[in-house]
């Protein structure tokens, strides 16, 4: 298992069936037989790989990740490790480590005695269980601890602990659900790279859950955007930021400027839209094909410029009034009246000559087309 | 380690700080005593003060030294090798005459036949004679009863004009004193408190396993469910503590007695034979089943209180780990229910050697628990003393049983929800 990390790029799912490492197929879930939990999962993973589910809470993220861990049934569909149906396969004949949200710890075990529990099950020698809890606790920087009660550890430790727990036993798929949920901010920083480097060091395939974008644009190969039981997107990190495929998606991740209105122009690349406000934009089509589509603009407040008065740089210009300006020490954000939009958010480094907005100030303000994407209503 | 040389810390205008807090913290400290202190008060005289009259009576031995205080001062100088002399009895005489007026010869007569029989009888009969005894009286007494003849008598007055004893204590524990003063078991046939205390011992150990065997899946399916099932197994669990106790009890009878219904339905399914039906009621059998089912619910709240802070993930990430169902609940779920199981067991236990009105009702003769016969003393044969040494060693064990429970597991484990 020293196998160094391969991040697959995002390619056509349908063509890697037989170099899949873990897969889900048509996975429905239903708990009361009346509404459905997951609707129509479908994911592929290939070795080493790091995979984040992200989604809002409830919104099916962490009932896949208890499928594959065999805590749940899939009403419907199958799933596979290695090419097998594991769908009837009990939990603790998986082989999959796993991460709790509370880590999960035996109160009544020492340290040691929690990572060797994997071993012992698996009746291995005391000779090899001492080596390998003694790596895997040095794997985590905890050679000291080995001694104490989960209850002696601060959450750090603890979190560390129930990784090293999860990997003792050298599984090649380990699962965590929303790991650092109940860290600290700066510890949840350390602990990120914590798991990203030892996820590089071991090859080993991971499938993580959490509602944090933050987390999951740091740590991952592929992110699985959740809403509402059914995938929003799956895509890199970049391409789920940069070209976010609906509304949700571009909501979800990082901050976005909405705008909707009509599309009354298009093209395969460009489409214009005439918004709400009676203004028009030039838009790169995403989600809209015709001529009528009712359709929301998003838009990165790190994309839009201000513009001297003369500049005519960009397809869309438009007058802005300046309601508030939040001083956030690296950037400024600008909060715009913008085509009838009071909400419409400006980025802007804090370069040299930058805090010079007040509100009530007008201001002229514009964006590239490709950066401005018509998604769905 | 404070520095000495530091001044105590003062409020602004020179009190120190520990007055000031304590002046300021006085008040409702005193109002939250005056709220309590009805509670106070009523436990004090209902709880307290009974038990500690209860430690009294069970050494307190007021009898012969208030009633013979004559004899006893003419026994002082008694050899206790032989039956004494005259002076002892002519003393014996007037002490009897004196106590025929205060009226207090038949406590002196009923304590001194607990430790030999006959005695009752000696003494009344001799009270009997009182008025026309002329001395010298030793002749005319060994006449009118052979026990003041009797070297043992004379031991046991002198014995016994202590005012405090053992020897309820002893009685409790199948002993007494030889007439030489030594400490020996009764005879055979008197033995009957040990076995009872035995008895009592064992078959609360079996009640409370059969309570731990039996509420442990109910326990875990209370703290397991989802909500509105655990909800109704809650109500079902608690339905017992809203049943008159005499109810569960009669009903018990009702369904073991040999022509009860269950013995019926057995006989009716041919599984015995009418004349083979079992004796499930009225011994050993009656007692053990009846009471596993009237402290079940005390086994199982603090079992389902332990187990409802024990998260399912732990059995979760056991079995991801990979461990068998059997092996995970072995050595995960279970020692986590430790506390609870040590909780209910004490619980149980102690509960169950203090039980009087089940085996009473179900118990026949071998199936009586000590308590019966701490009623037994206080109600019929109104030896008190004995009563209150026998449910003083009571106390004794449950304390003991209370100790080792706490440095073990810790007294604040016992939650009832």
């Amino acid at each position: 298992m020293t196998q160094s990390l391969q991040a697959e790029p995002a390619v056509d799912e349908t063509q890697v069936v037989d170099t899949s490492f873990a897969r889900f197929i048509n996975v429905q879930k239903s708990y009361d037989g009346v509404e459905l939990v997951v609707k129509d999962f479908n994911l592929d993973i290939q070795k080493g790989q790091f995979v984040t589910l992200l989604g809002p809470s409830g919104s099916g993220k962490t009932t896949c990740l208890m499928m594959m861990a065999g805590f749940e049934t899939p009403t419907h569909g199958e799933i596979l490790l290695k090419g097998e149906p594991i769908n009837d396969l009990p939990p603790h004949k998986r082989g999959i480590g796993m991460v709790f949200q509370n880590y999960a710890l035996f109160p009544h075990m020492s340290v040691a005695e929690n990572l060797a529990f994997p071993l012992e099950v698996r009746h291995l020698s005391k000779n090899d269980i001492k080596q390998k809890v003694q790596r895997a606790l040095a794997m985590v920087r905890l050679e000291e601890f080995g001694d104490r009660r989960p209850a002696q550890l601060s959450g750090g430790q603890q979190q560390r602990v129930a990784l090293a727990r999860a990997l003792v036993f050298e599984p090649e798929l380990v699962l965590m659900d929303e790991p650092l949920g109940a860290l600290d901010k700066n510890l949840r920083e350390e602990m990120q790279y914590e798991i990203k480097r030892i996820h590089a060091s071991l090859g080993v395939t991971m499938i993580y859950v959490t509602h944090d974008q933050t987390e999951a644009l740091t740590m991952s190969d592929r992110i699985a955007v959740f809403n509402d039981g059914v995938v929003q997107q799956l895509a890199t990190p970049e391409a789920l930021y940069e070209e976010p495929e609906n509304a949700f998606v571009a909501y979800f991740i990082g901050e976005n400027n909405r705008l909707c209105g009509d599309v009354i122009d298009y093209q395969s690349d460009i489409c214009r839209v005439q918004l709400d406000s009676g203004d028009t934009v030039l838009a790169k089509p995403v989600a809209v094909s015709e001529v009528g589509a009712r359709t929301t603009l998003s838009l990165r407040p790190e994309r839009v410029s201000i513009l001297a008065d003369d500049d005519a740089s960009f397809e869309n210009c438009f007058t802005a009034r300046v309601q508030e300006v939040i001083y956030l020490g690296d950037h400024l954000r600008t909060r715009l009246s913008v085509c009838g939009n009071d909400e419409f958010i400006l980025k802007t480094p804090n370069a040299e000559g930058a805090a010079g907005l007040r509100p009530g100030q007008t201001i002229r303000v514009g964006w590239s087309s490709s950066d401005c994407r018509a998604l769905d209503a | 380690m404070s520095d000495s040389s530091t001044p105590p810390l003062t409020t602004a205008d020179g009190v120190p700080l520990k007055v000031s807090l304590r002046r300021a913290v006085r008040r409702s400290k005193l109002k939250a005593l005056l709220l309590v202190s009805p509670l106070l008060l009523f436990l004090g005289i209902a709880f307290v003060m009974p038990i500690f009259d209860m430690l009294w009576r069970s050494v307190d031995n007021p009898e012969v030294s208030t009633t013979l205080p004559r004899t006893v001062s003419a026994l002082e100088d008694w050899d206790g090798e032989s039956v004494p002399d005259e002076p002892v009895f002519a003393a014996l005489v007037e002490d009897l005459q004196e106590g025929q007026k205060e009226r207090n010869l038949g406590l002196l007569s009923s304590r001194l036949n607990y430790e030999k029989s006959g005695m009752r009888s000696a003494v009344s009969r001799t009270a009997r004679r009182l008025r026309t005894l002329e001395p010298p009286y030793r002749e005319t007494l060994i006449e009118i009863n052979d026990a003041w003849g009797e070297l043992d008598t004379w031991q046991l007055i002198q014995r016994e004009s202590s005012p405090y004893t053992l020897s309820y204590y002893l009685a409790a524990m199948d002993r007494q004193f030889s007439p030489q003063g030594e400490i020996v078991k009764v005879p055979e046939y008197l033995q009957i408190h040990a076995t009872l205390f035995w008895r009592t011992f064992w078959m609360s150990a079996v009640i409370t396993l059969a309570t731990l065997v039996l509420g442990y899946p109910i326990a875990f399916l209370l703290a397991n469910l989802p909500l509105r099932q655990s909800n109704l197994l809650m109500i079902l669990v608690l339905l017992p503590f809203w049943t008159s106790l005499l109810v569960r009890t009669t009903t018990w009878i009702a369904i073991l007695q040999s022509q009860g219904v269950l013995n019926d339905v057995m006989v009716a399914l041919g599984v015995i034979a009418d004349e083979a039906r079992w004796q499930l009621i009225h011994n050993k059998t009656g007692t053990i089943i009846a009471m596993t089912h009237i402290l079940l619910p005390f086994m199982i709240l603090p079992l389902y209180s332990v187990m409802k802070t024990i998260p399912p993930s732990y059995m979760r990430a056991a079995r991801s780990l990979g461990g068998r169902p059997f092996l995970c609940f072995r050595r995960v779920y279970f020692p986590l229910t430790i506390p609870g199981i040590a909780a209910g067991g004490i619980l149980v236990f102690i509960l169950s050697i203090g039980y009087y009105i089940t085996p009473a009702l179900v118990g026949g003769q071998s199936g009586r628990f000590i308590t019966n016969y701490i009623a037994y003393h206080m109600q019929t044969s109104l030896n008190w003393g004995l009563a209150a040494a026998i449910a003083s060693i009571l106390l004794l064990v449950v304390v003991v049983f209370y100790w080792i429970f706490n440095r073990l597991i810790g007294v604040d484990k016992v939650k009832l929800g």
